[in-house]
């Protein structure tokens, strides 16, 4: 996902889950971003900063990086993803749609597509921390 | 905890007027050149018109459209690039010529990713190329597309049929809006399909004939645009006005 729309579904997110709380303010939002998208963690700080709803104002955005770990669907091998072995293209798929790993990525061991991605897909909200009205 | 994708996607097709799922219970009906004959035709009528492949193991509408090195560009999300006047959207445009190989989870994630990241901007239709069948992609707009309708397509076989009927009980009993259904490549009418539409109560739009002459337009937008297929598609399209986002009913 690009980055500012992945900042808009998480302050987004996070205000749904607050309001349904009954959260009158926001002070922590913790986002866990898995290595496979490749997402520059600078930008969506950057995005989340600007998209800040009242609630949110003074919101700590704590940001975890999660390595993108895969397994062999078919010889169980296991592995990381290194990004650095990505051409800029399969690199620029992936960090769009990525899914897409299954079509430039196949298994070291016995080179079949279809592997599990077992860590660090996308990305998501780990926790959301605030005050509630009294 | 929380997909944060999943919030964003309504905010996507905010600015669409009509969305329309052309789809069918069986592959090998035509969808995809009902689907972009529908598009083109509708732009042909100055309308402002999107077209979105979302059949990631077998995307054709660019095959149709004699697409080639198309990128969307990124503006917070990505803006789907435009060719014949149309906003278009594949997953072509990342995995360019390539197996797609996907399993029902995974097709699922980058069907919500792709529909997550694109942003549409004032449209009167989008039309979304569906693969075929009930599986995950339907289930997935029935989930996540507000104001989803469909335009179900048939051939006059029963074996066609047969899965069609599967996909219409399922929009009646989801309450989703159908447009109706088209029987596409009709060589001689027999009325059995207009018939069985009428039985379980959905619309039977009209009779598309099978047209030899589509084969060879396939990568030319202009020759499809001449074939009688696109002036029946045409003529069915009229049929679907722009309505407001808030009414999704067939045009009197």
């Amino acid at each position: 996902m690009h980055e500012w729309a992945l900042a808009e579904g998480v302050v987004k997110t996070a205000e749904k889950f607050a309001e349904d709380q009954g959260m009158e303010e926001i002070t922590e939002v913790k986002i866990m971003i898995g290595e496979l998208q490749q997402v520059e963690h600078e930008i969506i700080e950057f995005a989340l900063d600007q998209l800040r709803t009242p609630r949110m104002k003074s919101a700590k955005f704590v940001i975890d990086a999660v390595p993108a770990r895969f397994k062999c669907r078919k010889c169980s091998h296991e592995w990381w993803l290194n990004t650095g072995n990505l051409d800029k293209e399969t690199g620029e798929a992936i960090h769009f749609v990525p899914e897409m790993a299954h079509v430039y990525l196949t298994c070291p061991n016995c080179g079949s597509p279809d592997f599990e991605v077992t860590e660090g897909r996308g990305v998501w909200l780990a926790s959301i921390k605030g005050r509630k009205e009294e | 905890m929380s997909d944060p994708r999943l919030a964003i996607i309504p905010d996507r097709f905010d600015k669409v007027k009509r969305i329309i799922a052309v789809s069918s219970g069986k592959g090998g009906v035509g969808k995809s050149m009902v689907a972009v004959a529908l598009a083109l035709s509708r732009r042909a009528h100055n309308h402002k018109v999107g077209l979105l492949d979302l059949d990631f193991t077998s995307p054709s509408t660019h095959i149709i459209l004699g697409v080639e090195g198309l990128y969307p560009e990124e503006e917070k999300g990505i803006t789907p690039p435009v060719t014949q006047g149309l906003s278009y959207m594949s997953i072509i445009h990342y995995s360019t010529d390539e197996p797609v190989p996907l399993r029902g989870v995974d097709a699922s994630n980058a069907i919500i990713e792709l529909l997550a990241i694109t942003r549409w901007e004032e449209l009167d239709y989008l039309i979304i190329d569906m693969p075929p069948g009930i599986g995950d992609a339907t289930l997935d707009m029935l989930r996540l597309i507000p104001r989803i309708e469909f335009l179900v397509v048939t051939t006059p076989s029963r074996l066609a049929y047969e899965s069609v009927k599967k996909l219409l009980i399922l929009l009646k009993d989801q309450n989703i809006p159908t447009i109706g259904v088209v029987e596409n490549m009709v060589v001689e009418q027999t009325g059995y399909i207009k018939e069985e539409i009428h039985k379980i109560g959905s619309r039977y739009l009209g009779t598309i004939n099978h047209d030899a002459s589509v084969e060879a337009s396939i990568g030319h937008p202009d020759r499809l645009k001449k074939t009688r297929f696109y002036r029946q598609v045409e003529k069915m399209g009229e049929g679907i006005q722009v309505t407001s986002p808030s009414s999704s009913s067939l045009s009197p």
